[in-house]
Parts: structure tokens; sequence; C-alpha cells
């Protein structure tokens, strides 16, 4: 028998171990959110999928679910933190929606565009990020990162290659490739990678297949974001939820 | 993005790399483990002032350690280098209280004298000169660490000295013993400070306990005995420690509160591994909040007491492994521990079977940090101790059932442990009868600023500010900032609340400023600090603490506006609903603190306009003036529409 807990008023069942966004998703319902990946251990760094538990907030995505728990998150005040969350992430890479070939197909964009982003409402940072298209058949475009590792957890926790991973600190954060070059084409990678397949923005692109389905024909064209979220959501892992490949 | 492209071959002039041979004697040394990592990349940075590619290849091959791990754990750490850095790294502590003793102006005239721009690595590979984070030496400064190594109270004198040992190149560790020494400065001992306890009384005093029949302890060894395993009477002497330590009322130092005692009976009850008996005891002595120095005078002054309050909580929760986690400012100290160390396993207060107790298994190592506040963060902490990257973990589960390795782990601050072993040795009923009814106990402040005898300052808890105040010598106060940048920021008005739990908490922290001191300055110091010590993993504290940072900027540049203040209100709300640790949630509150108590410092700098764009066009020429060599006025803009 599972138990309950309650989502903005109504009963949602959960299973042990499921945290409070999965139980969400399982339930229907959804709740914001963008480094968080179905088939991956979530680890809750974007905070967009933050709710309110009785006073306090927590990222839904590792909050583990609990009997009873009270659980707000289609407020105006949830919303807004989601809606400024995605502005500063707007505001910290170089994000040019109209040149990008992931228009259309892009999580950060398509979540901006439900929550009613109009403007990064912050200064830009303008980083100096640049490209890596060092491989004949992938780019890597550093300027769109927002540093949510589901490339780092595909290569590891399904490719068990550990490609990409993460290096300096603060806003210098910044995802560094397996190769003592520093350049992908001197990596493992493969086009059929997982890792290829989870960029939920426009860093990780096949080369030569750019703008091969128009713009306006594209996934979030047709359909929000919240709609489609629910149609992944509950599926099987392709992973072991632990790198096994990095941790001995 | 500050990505390597620095190709062997395209650099002739890089320092060479560790010898296979030197490497694979620190591979040795550390037991080949991957979990000591960080442990290894901290002595090669020190024997070859960096770590070459070719170096973490190696140790990627070595370790089965994907390479691009390797060069992220290097990326975190501030005092770890996969680019050469010189020879000499001398990087000045950065801490409003530095600055207040002009370390401004010294890092200009060591930069004239070495021809050299911060930042920079001189052209033959010698120096770089920098900053970093408070190096806990603020009653002594302005201080500095060379290769590492403190050094306080510096002058153009002792510049000047250190100026020809660079040149001399002499290496830092034969530079006169002089520089180095550091004062203890205590200034006011209570029970702590001034105890005469003798290394093993508090230990012996435990294993001597027994259990008084009918007595609760008693009924709890019976309980406990059938569940672990363990005869009763073998359960009477640790948990009558943990019964003293949580009638005590002890609670944690490090500036969160929470409850010894609870913290460790929560850890002893945790399943340990497979033989019930895997949990660590880890002492935080990370001491990394800008003000706070209290823990490097214990580590100096007090190691035995420590070290006696470790053993005794393993002693309570039943861990054979400890770990003292010392920050990398504080390598000095390192020897010295080493040696208390060995000295208590010769006396057999430490090691296997302590004081003839069957069992009573228990070691401590030292493990260094490498420049990074947030791994003060207990999460944090034990990631770094496993020598990865220090970002915080997600909770729950906490540490004291999911911790170092996902096994029971109690973290404490170093004052705690102290604490901890005059409990053991005087029992609880006797500690709690000192400070407040809330905060049980004595509290070590770390004084420093405006003052005539900074130092260090033992105080029953529920000493007033104003107390504090005067015993330091402090006239014309126009602030204090209790508990470092996270903590709070009171005028004079507020002189007259406690330190206290119950009032104003704190890890130690009590910086003076007079009325002649700027507090959007003290600020603006904060905000830098919080942007470089966010580890980045949380959107929220990575891209705020970035933007206070350009905000304040922008506000002491001349530019900020009405809608400026606004934004900071904004993001200090979004950080504490949405950030990952303690470090986001209180990045915002000195400013805060200072704007709600000192608003004209900050109005006066303001625009009167609603808006003023960021981007500061006649700054974006700079580059070009330098290119061009020019700095007349017709190559700046403002002055070019005012001619």
């Amino acid at each position: 028998m599972s138990e309950t807990c309650q989502l903005d008023g109504e009963d949602i069942p959960f299973a042990p171990g499921q945290t409070v966004l999965q139980a969400a998703l399982s339930a229907d319902r959804y709740i914001p959110h963008l480094c968080y990946h179905p088939e991956f251990k979530p680890h809750g760094s974007c905070k967009v999928c933050t709710v309110k538990i009785g006073n306090r907030t927590a990222a839904s995505c590792t909050m583990p679910a609990q009997a009873g728990m009270e659980i707000e998150s289609n407020t105006e005040e949830m919303n807004d933190l989601r809606r400024t969350l995605v502005q500063m992430l707007f505001a910290e890479g170089n994000h040019f929606c109209p040149s990008c070939e992931k228009s259309g197909n892009c999580e950060l964009q398509a979540l901006g565009s439900d929550l009613g982003v109009m403007t990064a409402g912050f200064r830009h940072f303008y980083p100096d990020r640049p490209v890596d298209a060092s491989h004949p058949d992938i780019l890597l475009d550093f300027n769109r990162c927002i540093l949510c590792e589901l490339c780092v957890r595909a290569s590891c926790e399904v490719d068990e290659k550990c490609v990409f991973a993460l290096s300096g600190r603060g806003i210098t954060k910044h995802l560094v490739v397996n190769a003592t070059s520093g350049k992908l084409a001197d990596t493992d990678i493969a086009l059929t990678d997982k890792a290829m397949q989870v960029c939920p923005v426009g860093v990780i692109l096949k080369k030569r297949v750019g703008f091969a389905v128009p713009i306006g024909q594209r996934r979030y064209d047709k359909r929000p974001i919240s709609a489609q979220a629910l149609d992944d959501a509950p599926r099987p892992s392709s992973g072991s939820g632990r790198c096994t490949a990095c941790e001995e | 993005m500050p990505q390597s492209n620095l190709s062997p071959s395209l650099s002739p002039n890089l320092p060479p790399s560790l010898s296979p041979t030197e490497l694979e004697s620190i591979l040795a040394k550390q037991r080949r483990d991957p979990t000591r990592l960080l442990q290894i990349l901290i002595d090669i940075q020190a024997a070859q002032h960096w770590i070459s590619p070719e170096n973490i290849d190696l140790l990627a091959a070595e370790l089965n350690l994907p390479r691009a791990r390797v060069e992220g754990v290097i990326g975190f750490y501030s005092f770890l280098h996969d680019q050469p850095v010189g020879q000499f790294r001398l990087l000045f502590s950065d801490n409003i209280t530095d600055r207040m003793l002009g370390n401004q102006d010294l890092l200009e005239y060591l930069c004239n004298k070495l021809w050299l721009e911060r930042g920079h690595v001189s052209e033959d590979g010698l120096v770089s000169v920098d900053t970093t984070s408070c190096t806990g030496l603020c009653d002594q400064g302005p201080a500095m660490l060379a290769n590492g190594l403190a050094i306080p109270r510096l002058t153009r004198e002792r510049l000047d000295e250190i100026v020809e040992l660079v040149l001399q190149k002499v290496p830092v560790t034969q530079w006169p013993a002089e520089l180095f020494v550091i004062e203890d400065n205590i200034r006011r001992s209570h029970i702590l400070l001034a105890n005469q306890m003798q290394p093993g009384d508090a230990l012996r005093a435990a294993v001597a306990q027994v259990c008084v029949p009918g007595s609760a302890v008693e009924a709890a060894a019976n309980q406990r005995s059938w569940r672990e395993g363990i005869p009763s009477v073998a359960l009477c002497a640790p948990l009558s420690t943990l019964e003293e330590i949580k009638r005590s009322n002890l609670r944690g130092r490090g500036g969160a509160g929470f409850t010894t005692g609870l913290k460790w009976e929560a850890c002893r009850n945790a399943p340990g591994g497979e033989d019930n008996r895997t949990r660590y005891v880890v002492c935080n002595a990370d001491e990394g909040e800008p003000g706070t120095f209290k823990d490097r005078v214990l580590l100096t002054t007090q190691a035995d007491l420590l070290f006696e309050g470790m053993t005794l909580c393993a002693y309570a929760i039943d861990a054979k492994q400890g770990f003292l986690y010392l920050r990398g400012e504080y390598r000095h100290l390192l020897e010295p521990l080493n040696a208390v160390l060995q000295r208590r396993r010769a006396a057999n207060l430490l090691g296997a079977d302590i004081l003839g107790q069957t069992g009573f298994d228990f070691d401590i190592e030292i493990h260094l940090g490498a420049g990074a506040y947030v791994c003060g963060e207990e999460s944090a902490l034990i990631e770094s101790l496993e020598g990865k990257r220090g970002i915080p973990r997600n909770r729950p589960p906490y540490p004291v059932t999911h911790g170092y390795l996902d096994k029971p782990t109690t973290v404490n601050n170093v004052e705690t442990f102290c604490a901890a072993a005059l409990v053991g040795l005087h029992g609880g009923d006797w500690y709690r009868d000192i400070g407040t009814a809330k905060s049980a106990g004595t509290k070590i402040l770390s004084v420093s600023g405006d003052c005539a005898r900074p130092g260090i300052y033992e105080y029953p808890f529920g000493a007033s500010v104003r107390q504090v105040l005067a015993d330091c010598g402090a006239e014309n106060t126009l602030a204090v900032q209790i508990s470092g940048p996270s903590g709070v920021c009171i005028g004079a008005d507020e002189f007259d609340r406690r330190i206290a739990f119950e009032d104003l908490a704190t890890a130690g922290a009590f910086m003076v400023f007079d009325e002649s001191r700027d507090m959007f300055e003290v600020a603006r110091n904060f905000a830098h600090f919080f942007a470089h010590e966010s580890c980045g993993f949380c959107t929220p504290c990575r891209v705020g603490t970035a933007m206070l940072k350009a905000t304040m900027d922008k506000i002491a540049a001349g530019h900020g506006t009405q809608y400026d203040l606004a934004e900071i209100d904004q993001l200090n709300r979004i950080l504490l609903q949405s950030a990952h640790c303690g470090l986001g949630h209180t990045a915002c509150n000195p400013t805060l603190d200072t704007l709600k108590r000192f608003r004209p410092t900050y109005e006066r700098r303001l625009k009167s306009l609603d808006f003023e764009p960021a981007f500061d066009l006649d700054g974006a020429l700079a580059t070009a003036r330098r290119m061009t060599g020019r700095d007349d006025a017709g190559a700046h803009l403002s002055m070019e529409t005012e001619s």
C-alpha cells in the first residue's frame, strides 16, 4: 500500500524512496524542473523545482516524499522564484535564441516561455566561453551551458565513460572533457552515447544536421513543456544510478 | 573559460613536472587511495608548485580515476593549480580587517618591488602575488601565505626581507623562523583556556564510570546490549559518557548550535556497517569564516584537550577512526599536531585498547584542506575528506547516519570537542551551570578590528557586546560584525545584546569597526568573499553571489540607483528560498544588515536616477588604451565629452 502526501491541496500517492518530484510526475502532476531527468539520480542543482513544504522550501527532485507532507508548488510565490532562477541562467550564459540550433527544442527556452520570462531581468554576464569544434562529428558550444550536469551523469552512469566533468568553482565553474588536450576530439565519446542525447540546451550538438526541422515545427513549438514533461517522466532508468566508472 | 591552452610544445618555459619517482613516493605514502586524492594533490602542489598535465595523466591512470575528475578537484580548490603560478606564491589575506590594516598598499608595494602585476606570474616564472580569503590572523594582520605558510604582521620592512629571499630563491622552508612567529594573544581565559587537565584525565574519568543499579543508564545499557551484541557491563561507561554530554546541554560551537549530545546519540544509534563499529569522528578545523581565529589558538594551545574530546566521542558513539580536517591556511600547525598525536599514541591514549580497555580502539588522522570556505559546511567537508570537490550534499540523509563513506559520522567544531572533554572530566551538571539557561558553558571570541587589544577572549555565555568592547579597548565603535559575514552586523544601539544562542549566536568572530570606517566597504568586501567562495553547485548561489558582487561594485563606482537596492532585496529572497546550503542563505546578510543600519553610506553613492546602465563605456576602452599606450584626455570618453 502506498502512502500519500498533499500537493497543492490534493492527495498524491508515493512509493517508498520516491522524491517529491518523482511522486508528483508519477501522479500526472507537473512541477517545473530543469536539471532533473527521469533516468538519472536527481542531484538538485538548478533549484527550479523548489517547492514549499510547511514554512520551508526545498528542491522537490531531491526531497524524499513523506506521508502527510503538505507541498505547495503551483503558487505565485514559487513560480516567481522559478521565473527568477530561469532569468539568472539566461543572464549567466550567452543565450541567443534566434540563432540557436536548439531553439524550439530547448528546455531552458521552453521553461522560460511557460513561466512568462520576457527578459533576462538582470545584467548579462557575457562570459567568454570558446566553443570546442575539435571533434569531427560533434560541436560543444559552452556559451549555452547551464551546468545541469546531465551530460556528466549520462556519461558516467550510462555510458560509463566519464567524458564530461565539472571544474572550477562559483561563477567560474565550467564543463571539462576527459582529455589531456582538453579537446572533445581526444575523448572516446561516440554519437550513440547517452550523453549525446540529454543536453537540455544547445551545448552538445551533432554537426551537419542543424536546422533539419524548421523553427516553428519543433518540439516545444507544438506543446508547452509542462504538458510534455508528463509524457516523459515516469520511465525506467537506463543507468546504474551510480557512477561506477568514476567511483571505485 | 580558464581552460588550458598552454600545450607543452607551445610553451617551452613551463616548469617541470614532478618526476614519476617522486610521484610514486607520494602515492605510496597516501596508500594509492583515491579517497586521498586531495591529499595527494596537496603533496604534489607543495613539491612542484603546480600540478602538470603529465602528472594529472599519471595520477588518473594510477588511481584509476577519470582524468577530468582529477582536473575537477584541482579546479575546485584555491591552493591547487594546473597552471604554473611561480616557485613563490605570495597571497595576501584579504579580509576586511587586513584591509583596515593596509594590506592593499602593501600588496601594491610588493608588486612594484617585484615588477609584477597582481595575479600574473613573473616573466621568469619565479613569483606571483595575489589575494586569498581570510587566513585567520586578523589579530596580527596584515597577513600573507608564502607557499602556504602563514606570515603575520606585514610591514614594508618585512616585505623588503621577503623580496630579497624570493630574488635569492631561498626556499620558503628555509626563510628565517622569525617571519612565521604567530602570537596566541589570549586576553581572557575561563574554564576552557585556563583548564589544568592532564592528557588522559577525561578518558580515565570516562572509562571508570559504572552503572548505578536501577538507573536509566543501566536500563539503556541492558536494552542496547541485546541490540548491539555487547555485554551490558561494557556499555555502562560509554553510555554514561553520552548521558553526561546530553546533560551538559553542550551545543555545537561552529555556529548552528545543534545539541551535541543528541548528535552523538543519533550517530551511535545509526547502524555502523557489518561489524556495527564503522563510525567516524570528524573534527571540523576548517575555520574559514572571516574574522574567526579561535580554533587556530585552540589547535596551538589545547591540542590535547581537542584530541581527548574526539577520543571521548569515539568512546561514546563506538567509532574507531577519527579525522581532523585542518584548513590549508593552518598548514603550519600540521607537524605540531602530528607530534601531539604521536605522543598520545605512545601514552596509549590513542591506538588499540586505549587505557587498557579491551576494544577501545581509536586513532586520528589529519587531512588538509586547500582553500575552500564552503568545506566548513559539514557535508561538503565530508566530500572533501573523501577526496572530492567540496560540494554540500543533499540532506536528508544527514551525516550522523550517512557521512564519511556513507557511514555514521559525527562532525563537531574544535571548540565543541574541547568543551566535551571538560564535560567528560567534570560532568554535565558542572558544565550546564556555567553560562545561561539556554546556552551552557563558555564561548571563545576572536576579537579583531578597531580595538586596542585584539585577540582571544573566553566568556561564559551571556556576556554583552558592550562588555567585550570594553575589555578589548574599543572606542568610538560604530558597528560590530558578529560571527563573520554569515552572521549579523549590529550598531551602537544594540551593544547591550548578549553572546548566547538565544540572542547573538556566533561561531566566534567579533570584528570591531569604529566611526572612521565605511560600512559599505565592509559589506562590499564580504560580497566579494561570498562570490569567491560559492561552490557554484546551485543556480541561486552561483549566479546570485556574482550578481551581488557586481551590484556592490556598481554602487562603489558611483553608478548605483534605487533600482540596484531593490535588486539586492530580490537576490536575498531568491537565495533564502532556494540556495543549496548556508553559504547562499547568508550571502546577502552583510549587505542587508548594513543597508538597514547604515543606509546613508549607500545612498550617498547612488545616482539620483531610476536607472543607470551597468555598462561602463569608458571602462570598456581600457584595453584599447593599454594596447595603444595612451592614457591622455582624448583617450577617455568622459573627458572627451567634457572637453
